[in-house]
């Protein structure tokens, strides 16, 4: 028996074209996917060791000389397969704009200022029980050119390899009580309500820490390894 | 089960967390054991225009016809200088370039082997969940004839979307363009 995928996972994704995004529009393919075999080259995938991440690649706050402007907060949860069993030992790569609305990157010309003290990029592994956690600054909310007035509600990019080539998943992270999430056709781009509501982050007084930074919670869902094997 | 958490896209500012300059070269500085190859093209959209935005990564198994997962319980030799991960950027007129090992084969179902091939995923503003293909070597047709992952595909001209074509250079380099939609439109897999 070899322990292959589920393909109903696809189906909590957004579609590739979703004309509200307009960058959709002539980049998603026209061709319906091709259905292959799950074979050794997918149920294999990139290892990280732990060793690749130094301790202060989590804390998006001590990365330069001085701290960054903008409300600290701590991000933390557990990445966990379908089951909700752990996936330890995994990378994680996040990056976000800085309090003000603006990214460190050559193509971002929103009109607000860059801060000295804020790289916005950081990495950790989980541990043994699937968690992780960041200390960073709350990304401010930014304009962009998809319609009128658009602008991107607050959120933390997420990447993650998970144990095989099918986990893969590139995310964003919300924030809870946002009334620009109803206007983001990146967001509403994930056709089910309950698959929607997984990205939004959730307020934690367990994770809060006092005299610190107000803590949130966002678990993320990898489908692959531990699905239930089926008989091939 | 409990809802997968939804791809959302990587969106226009990716390089600010993912850049990875040493994943373009896999050989480790050369270190690896293998041939070394180049994996070069251009990611293009539904009107031809290139992608300059784009981050392509792969995943294959070392020259021996091994990955470096657990997963792979082949008694084939390792390669500690060999992770078989690559990540890269397009540049403004969205081309790539990888530095990498010619794969071995590796099994497919049962004990057949697939011909050998390295898998890509496709990231990109505009792209709401990556897109997976594989890249094959044009110069093994007898191997892709036989290949039960191209051999899922009907039509033949998808089919050829996969071959990487030999470029005349030292070292072998292979050119694979990445269509996103329309004439050409590579073959993505759903898996």
């Amino acid at each position: 028996m070899t322990a292959t995928y589920p393909q109903e996972a696809l189906s909590a994704h957004p579609p590739y074209r979703h004309l509200a995004y307009g960058s959709t529009a002539k980049r998603s393919p026209d061709h319906p996917l091709v259905v292959i075999p799950q074979t050794l080259s997918e149920l294999t995938g990139p290892v990280y060791g732990r060793d690749s991440v130094a301790p202060d690649d989590s804390d998006l706050t001590r990365q330069h000389k001085a701290a960054p402007i903008g409300e600290r907060i701590i991000v933390s949860g557990r990445v966990l397969d379908q089951d909700g069993r752990p996936v330890p030992d995994t990378l994680l790569e996040v990056w976000q704009a800085n309090a003000a609305g603006r990214y460190i990157h050559k193509v971002d010309q929103h009109d607000a200022p860059l801060d000295p003290n804020f790289t916005g990029s950081g990495r950790c592994v989980t541990d043994a029980e699937g968690r992780y956690r960041f200390i960073s600054i709350k990304p401010g909310a930014y304009p962009w050119r998809n319609h009128p007035n658009a602008w991107r509600p607050p959120h933390i990019h997420f990447s993650l390899f998970g144990p095989s080539f099918l986990t893969r998943l590139v995310t964003q992270m919300y924030f809870p009580g946002d009334p620009l999430l109803a206007l983001d056709p990146i967001y509403l781009s994930v056709p089910d309500e309950a698959a929607r509501r997984r990205l939004v982050s959730s307020f934690d007084i367990e994770t809060t820490q006092p005299e610190f930074a107000l803590g949130y919670r966002f678990d993320i869902i990898l489908w692959g390894r531990g699905a239930t094997p089926m008989e091939n | 089960m409990l809802i997968p958490t939804a791809s959302q896209t990587v969106g226009p500012f990716f390089a600010v967390g993912l850049t990875r300059p040493e994943l373009a070269d896999l050989t480790h500085a050369g270190k690896a054991k293998g041939e070394a190859i180049v994996i070069e093209g251009q990611v293009r959209d539904g009107e031809g225009a290139p992608v300059p935005d784009a981050m392509l990564e792969i995943w294959q198994a070392n020259a021996a016809g091994k990955y470096a997962h657990p997963e792979d319980r082949q008694e084939k030799p390792a390669d500690a200088n060999f992770v078989g991960f690559g990540r890269v950027f397009t540049d403004r007129q969205g081309r790539y370039r990888f530095v990498t090992i010619r794969p071995g084969a590796v099994p497919g179902c049962g004990n057949a082997l697939q011909a050998p091939h390295i898998a890509m995923t496709v990231f990109a503003r505009g792209l709401l969940k990556h897109l997976v293909t594989r890249i094959y070597f044009a110069d093994l047709a007898a191997a892709n004839e036989a290949d039960p992952v191209l051999s899922a595909i009907d039509d033949p001209a998808a089919r050829q979307t996969l071959l990487a074509k030999p470029v005349n250079s030292t070292p072998s380099a292979y050119r694979f363009d990445v269509v996103l939609q329309g004439e050409g439109e590579t073959a993505f897999f759903d898996v």
